[in-house]
């Protein structure tokens, strides 16, 4: 056991270790956030969801994913090739490349960086990108009406979604995601205490997570009503598979990075700490999927007037008063 | 630096995953390419004049405003990470700098830049 240790304490086989556990879980985790969210869509739909593979349909994320392999892969006659093969990866990677950062108990993280807020928020900013290559590497109109729309939003709200990370960043003094959450464990949860910023930073970043996550009611680059399926549209098989996990994994990291900058982390009333960072995680991500089969979508020019008339002023002046906050409690 | 190198190897790790899935789908899946096949899909429909038209200006404008706020962000992080140790003169420092770019949105605002409809 203690030899164990001992090798986990080198970074290389640390990075291994954790590295393959992360990235496996969070491929299979998305592969059955598929199946919870077509049977919760069901339920508000009045409707049964996956029933027919395995009992309750629990083998469908299985039978998916075979289906998708075994697709014919068809590349238009027009598209960058290379481009085109590229971006579904490169979006997965950037996708997974955010859970290096997520502490899920003390210790229990790929690694633990100084700088985790500015890394999380930066890697997954990058994730807009890929999803425009590959919708112009298409040649399909749809796909770079899409893509178009699907660059604007990501960098739109991009801006209050790093502003409101802000916050628990001046609460705690700290740009590490694990320093953040014992600064909660001593002071309380920053959605809750103190009064007043945390709550407010904390709604806009679930909002801004679901803008940038491109979920309902900010769906613009996908609206499947007018863009057939946006960037997407030329995609067959795996490759759009690979889009489709990258998103929900952006999602579901975004639920994670919630639940450590607001809601304590892994800080509960009993029991192991992993367990109450993944229940908050869930739970989130449970709201995330509620609001996707409750709300409508927005139009274009509401979602960008949303963002840099209410947003963008609303999270500077939450910054400011929160430091003002932090000044007059000395 | 340690850290980095634990990052460096989940990269590997991640890339690896997306190469494997896609290289399996490219053994496993069939391969019967024909014209109608790899033509732009389009709904059915033969595509329609060109792909790649003049696009709308108000992606540049929210594109340039991007930057400007980016870059406000990206000095805003070193001085919330210190921001307690910077006393009161940091924090008006930072209000006059915000209320600086606040003023230029409004002006963008007022213009009608930020008007999509």
């Amino acid at each position: 056991m203690n030899e164990a240790l001992e090798l986990l304490a080198n970074p290389w086989i640390h990075g291994f270790v954790f590295g393959a556990v992360i990235v496996t879980a969070l491929m299979s985790v998305t592969a059955y956030i598929t199946w919870f969210e077509r049977k919760f869509a069901a339920r508000l739909h009045s409707r049964m969801g996956p029933t027919m593979v395995g009992p309750k349909g629990l083998l469908q994320p299985i039978a998916d994913g075979l289906k998708m392999i075994q697709k014919e892969d068809i590349v238009p006659r027009d598209a960058d090739r290379l481009l085109f093969n590229a971006a579904p990866a490169i979006t997965l990677f950037f996708a997974l490349a955010v859970a290096a950062v997520i502490p899920f108990s003390p210790g229990l993280l790929a690694s633990n960086l100084d700088i985790g807020v500015l890394y999380a928020l930066a890697v997954s900013g990058l994730m807009g990108f890929p999803v425009w290559v590959g919708a112009w590497a298409s040649n399909n109109k749809y796909a770079l009406f899409g893509g178009m729309r699907a660059v604007a939003q990501a960098i739109s709200y991009e801006i209050p979604m790093v502003l409101s990370a802000l916050v628990p960043v001046v609460l705690a003094g700290s740009l590490s995601i694990g320093q953040i959450v014992e600064y909660q464990i001593e002071h309380g949860w920053f959605a809750f205490w103190p009064p007043g910023p945390g709550i407010f930073a904390f709604v806009l970043f679930m909002l801004t997570a679901l803008a940038e996550g491109n979920r309902i009611p900010f769906d613009i680059p996908e609206a499947e009503s007018e863009l057939v399926a946006g960037p997407t549209t030329e995609y067959t098989g795996i490759k759009f598979g690979l889009f489709a996990s990258a998103e929900y994994i952006h999602s579901l990291l975004a639920s994670a990075l919630g639940a450590a900058l607001f809601l304590g982390g892994w800080d509960g009333p009993f029991g192991i700490p992993v367990f109450w960072m993944l229940l908050k995680t869930c739970m989130l991500f449970v709201g995330v999927t509620w609001i996707r089969w409750t709300l409508l979508r927005f139009r274009s020019d509401q979602l960008m007037a949303l963002c840099w008339v209410y947003l963008v002023p609303g999270a500077l002046g939450l910054l400011l008063i929160t430091g003002l906050y932090v000044h007059v409690r000395g | 630096m340690a850290n980095y190198g634990t990052i460096f190897v989940l990269f590997l790790i991640a890339a690896m995953i997306a190469l494997i899935l896609w290289t399996l789908a490219s053994v496993l899946g069939p391969k019967a390419p024909n014209p109608r096949k790899e033509r732009p899909f389009e709904c059915g429909n033969p595509p329609l004049g060109p792909v790649v038209r003049r696009v709308s200006v108000k992606f540049y404008i929210v594109a340039l405003l991007f930057i400007v706020f980016d870059i406000e962000t990206v000095f805003l992080y070193p001085w919330a990470v210190i921001f307690s140790e910077l006393g009161w003169l940091g924090f008006w420092t930072m209000v006059t700098f915000v209320a600086i770019l606040g003023l230029g949105l409004v002006y963008v605002w007022k213009k009608g830049a930020l008007d999509w409809a």
